[in-house]
C-alpha cells in the first residue's frame, strides 16, 4: 500500500527516473516492485521515465531518481540542469551515489582503457574518470546498493508522500547477518567479508548465500574515523584480513577496490595496501 | 540542388523510449531514396573489458554481472563457462539443471518486462505499461506477476534477482534445499497458464512491417532448447564451434557509435529470439509445441515485430523447463565442485534473453585476467537493425516526419535492445538531400 494522507504535495508529486552511466539494475528494481507498482503509479505523476514510458515530460519535478556516474563531457550540463529543475534529488545505486564500478577507471590511464576496447580510441568522448553524482549537484538523499534494494526505494518515497523525513539506516551488514543467525562466513569459512564495514540495505544477502560481502552497498557509517590512537574499524578488519586470512597486499587493494572502490574510505585503505 | 536548406529535412527524436540504451537514428534521403541509415549508440563506455585486466578469475561472475542489470544471469553464466573451459572443470548434472533453472528465471523477467511493459503498449498506443494497466489493470497485474515469478526464480537460487550473488566458478555458493524449490511449485504452475493466456493474446495482434529475410544466428545443442551450451547454427546451414566464433564474425568501429558493430562473413545477421526459436523449435517442451502450434504461425518469423510472440513462446518453454527440472532436482552433496586455476585461454557462448553471448577469457598463473572480450548481442544486432531500417524506409517516406519517426521507433523497440549503458535516446535526424 502506498498511503498519502499526510502528503505535503497539493496533487500526485511530479516524479522522474533519469540515468548516466550504469547498468539500469537500479531502474529496474523499480520496475521489480511488481506488487506495489500499480499503487505507486496511482500515488505519483511518473512525469519522465523513458525505460518504462515515452510520455516525456519537461520539469521541474518533486522528485528525480538519477541512476548512473558522471562519465562523458556531456553528462556534466545534464546534471546540473536536472537539478535546477528537481526539489528532492535523490541517488539510487553504488554508480549514482559512489561512481560504481566503473570508477576503477580512476586509477588507470583511460587512454589506455580505450585502447583495449576500442580499435579507434579517438571516436570516444570519455572523460577519464567516473565520479558520484554528489561531486557535481547537491544530493537530498542517497540510496546506496549495487543494485538498490527496492524496498529501501518504495519506503523513502512513502516517507516524502507521508510528510516525513526518510531515514535510511547507515548500520553495517553484519548487526543484520547476526540478527538473522547466519554462521559467520570469516569465522568458518576464512572468507574477507566485508559485512563489518559495509552498509546495511541489501538484508545479508551474500553471507545468507555462503559467501563473503563484497561491499555492494558501500561504507557504514563512521567505519573510517575513530579518536586518535585507535585505529578505524576499515583498516582493523584489514589488518585482520592481512595477518589472519593471509591475503597479500594486492588482494587486498582488490578487496577494498571493488564496486564502491572510489567512495573515500574504501579507496584510502585500497591506496594504502597499494603502496605497500 | 545539393546544399539548399529548403530541400533538407530533419526530424528529432530527442528520446528513445522503453529500450535499453542510447542511441539516434539518423536516415539521409536522396531524390526520395533513402541513402543512409546510421542507429547511432550513444552508450558511455564503461570498459569493462579494460578493467577486467588484473582482477583474479574469482572476481569475474560479480563483476560482468554488472554489465547488465536485465541479464547479469547470461553474463554470469557466459563468463564462468568459458573460465571453466580453461581450468577442465566438469560440472555434475545437479548443478548443470541448477544454472538452467536460473536462466530459465533470467528469460523469464527479462522477456515478459519487454513483452507487456515495453512492447505491447504499441500496438495499444499506450505510453507505457502503466497507462495500459489503467485501461486493462487485470492484464498488467497478470505481467507483472508472471515477471515476478521470473524474479523469485532468480532470488531463490542466486539471493537477489539482480546482480545474484551465488554463482561462482565450479558451481554455485549454496544451493537450494529440495522443499525451497518445491515452494514455488504451485506459483510457477499458475505463471506456465498465464503464459499460454499471453502467446494467445499476443498472437492476435496486427504484424504490420515488411518481411525480412536475413540469416538467423544462435546455439543448438544435442537434445534440450539451446541455454547454456551448443554449437552455433546459422539459417544458411553453418556449423561452428562457439572456439570459431572469431574466425566468422567481426567486431568493427564505426565513429557514429560506442557499441562495435559485429558481422558474420561481411554481412548482418539476427541472433536472439527468433533466431532461436527457428532454428530450435523442434526442441521445445510437448505442451509448448501445442500451444504455440494453435496459433498457426508458420516459422521461421519474418517479422522483427514478431518477437512479442517469440518471447511469449520461450517464457512458455522457461516456465515448463523449470517445473521440470524442479520435479527432478536432488540437492547435491557439495553446492560445487573443486577448481584448480592455472594459466590458459577459454571461450564460452551462451543465450542471453536478447541472443548469443560470448566471452573470451585469458588467465595469468597467478589466476589474474590477462585478457577479456565480450560480445554482447546488441553489438551483433545493430548491423541488421540499421538494415531492416533500409528496406523498410522507403514504405514510409510518405508519411510525416514526426509518423516516420515514430514507426522508425517502435520497429527498433520490437528488437527489445538491450544498450545498458547509457541514458535513453534516440535523436532521428532525416536529411533531405537533391
Amino acid at each position: 500500500m502506498v498511503e498519502t494522507q499526510f502528503s505535503p504535495y497539493r496533487k500526485q508529486p511530479r516524479v522522474a527516473v533519469v540515468k548516466f552511466a550504469s547498468c539500469d539494475g537500479c531502474q529496474l528494481s523499480i520496475l521489480n516492485l511488481e506488487d506495489d507498482l500499480l499503487a505507486l503509479g496511482a500515488a505519483i505523476d511518473i512525469a519522465y521515465f523513458p525505460e518504462a514510458s515515452s510520455n516525456m515530460q519537461e520539469g521541474p519535478y518533486d522528485i528525480a531518481f538519477v541512476e548512473g556516474s558522471i562519465t562523458c563531457p556531456e553528462d556534466l550540463p545534464r546534471i546540473l540542469e536536472l537539478r535546477q529543475q528537481t526539489t528532492t534529488l535523490i541517488t539510487i545505486g553504488a554508480c549514482a551515489t559512489s561512481g560504481g564500478i566503473q570508477a576503477l577507471r580512476n586509477w588507470s590511464d583511460i587512454e589506455a582503457f580505450k585502447q583495449a576496447v576500442y580499435p579507434n580510441p579517438e571516436y570516444i568522448q570519455s572523460l577519464s574518470t567516473s565520479t558520484a553524482i554528489s561531486e557535481h549537484v547537491s544530493v537530498d538523499y542517497e540510496l546506496w546498493g549495487c543494485p538498490i534494494d527496492k524496498r529501501q526505494l518504495l519506503r523513502v518515497l512513502t516517507d516524502l508522500l507521508q510528510g516525513v523525513s526518510p531515514r535510511i539506516p547507515t548500520h553495517n551488514v553484519c548487526i543484520d547477518c547476526k540478527r538473522q543467525g547466519h554462521v559467520c562466513v570469516i569465522v568458518s569459512q576464512g572468507l574477507p567479508c566485508l559485512g563489518p564495514v559495509t552498509r546495511t540495505g541489501c538484508g545479508a544477502i551474500c553471507p545468507s548465500m555462503g559467501r563473503d560481502c563484497y561491499g555492494c552497498f558501500g561504507p557504514a557509517e563512521h567505519v573510517s574515523v575513530q579518536p586518535p590512537g585507535v585505529p578505524p574499524n576499515m583498516t582493523s578488519l584489514a589488518q585482520q584480513f592481512h595477518q589472519h586470512l593471509q591475503l597479500i597486499p594486492v588482494e587486498m587493494v582488490r578487496r577494498f577496490r571493488g564496486i564502491n572502490g572510489s567512495v573515500q574510505s574504501f579507496s584510502k585503505e585500497s591506496d594504502a595496501w597499494e603502496s605497500k | 540542388m545539393p546544399g539548399n536548406p529548403n530541400n533538407t529535412r530533419t526530424i528529432k527524436i530527442d528520446m528513445m523510449a522503453r529500450v535499453e540504451g542510447e542511441g539516434a537514428l539518423n536516415v539521409t534521403v536522396k531524390d526520395g531514396q533513402v541513402q543512409d541509415v546510421q542507429l547511432r549508440i550513444f552508450e558511455p563506455p564503461r570498459f569493462f573489458e579494460a578493467f577486467l585486466q588484473g582482477r583474479h578469475v574469482n572476481e569475474v561472475p560479480d563483476i560482468v554481472a554488472r554489465i547488465c542489470g536485465i541479464c547479469p544471469v547470461a553474463y554470469q553464466m557466459s563468463a564462468v563457462h568459458a573460465l571453466e573451459a580453461i581450468f577442465g572443470v566438469e560440472i555434475p548434472p545437479a548443478i548443470r539443471d541448477l544454472r538452467r533453472l536460473l536462466y530459465c528465471g533470467e528469460w523469464i523477467e527479462s522477456h515478459v518486462l519487454h513483452i507487456y511493459m515495453l512492447q505491447a503498449p504499441d500496438f495499444f498506443g499506450f505510453a507505457s505499461g502503466l497507462d495500459m494497466a489503467r485501461v486493462h489493470p487485470d492484464l498488467v497485474k497478470q505481467g507483472l506477476r508472471l515477471k515476478k515469478a521470473g524474479n523469485q526464480l532468480i532470488s531463490l537460487l542466486g539471493g537477489r534477482s539482480v546482480h545474484p550473488v551465488s554463482v561462482k566458478i565450479g558451481g554455485f555458493s549454496q544451493v537450494p534445499t529440495k522443499n525451497q524449490l518445491h515452494a514455488l511449485t504451485d506459483e510457477l504452475r499458475w505463471a506456465r497458464d498465464a503464459a499460454v493466456k499471453t502467446l494467445q493474446w499476443v498472437s492476435g495482434f496486427a504484424f504490420e512491417d515488411p518481411e525480412q529475410d536475413c540469416t538467423f544466428l544462435s546455439l543448438r545443442g544435442p537434445s534440450e532448447y539451446p541455454m547454456n551450451t551448443g554449437s552455433l547454427i546459422t539459417n544458411k546451414g553453418h556449423h561452428l564451434n562457439a572456439s570459431e566464433f572469431e574466425d566468422h564474425f567481426h567486431e568493427e568501429q564505426v565513429p557514429y557509435s560506442t557499441a562495435l558493430h559485429c558481422s558474420f562473413q561481411g554481412k548482418s545477421y539476427l541472433t536472439g529470439p527468433l533466431a532461436r526459436l527457428a532454428l530450435n523449435h523442434d526442441q521445445l517442451s510437448p505442451l509448448t509445441k501445442e500451444i504455440f502450434a494453435e496459433t498457426e504461425f508458420p516459422l521461421p518469423f519474418k517479422r522483427a515485430s514478431m518477437g512479442i510472440v517469440a518471447r511469449s513462446v520461450e517464457v512458455l518453454y522457461a516456465l515448463d523447463e523449470a517445473l521440470r527440472i524442479i520435479e527432478g532436482y536432488e540437492q547435491p552433496a557439495s553446492p560445487s565442485v573443486p577448481v584448480i586455476i592455472k594459466a590458459g585461454t577459454g571461450v564460452a557462448a551462451t543465450e542471453a534473453p536478447r541472443g548469443v553471448l560470448y566471452h573470451r577469457f585469458s588467465v595469468n598463473e597467478d589466476g589474474t585476467i590477462q585478457l577479456a572480450k565480450i560480445v554482447p548481442p546488441t553489438s551483433q544486432n545493430q548491423r541488421r537493425i540499421e538494415d531492416d531500417l533500409r528496406n523498410m524506409l522507403p514504405g514510409l517516406l510518405h508519411l510525416s516526419d514526426e509518423e516516420t519517426a515514430s514507426k522508425c521507433e517502435r520497429h527498433i523497440r520490437s528488437y527489445d535492445p538491450c544498450i545498458s549503458c547509457a541514458t535513453h535516446f534516440l535523436k532521428f535526424t532525416r536529411e533531405e538531400v537533391s
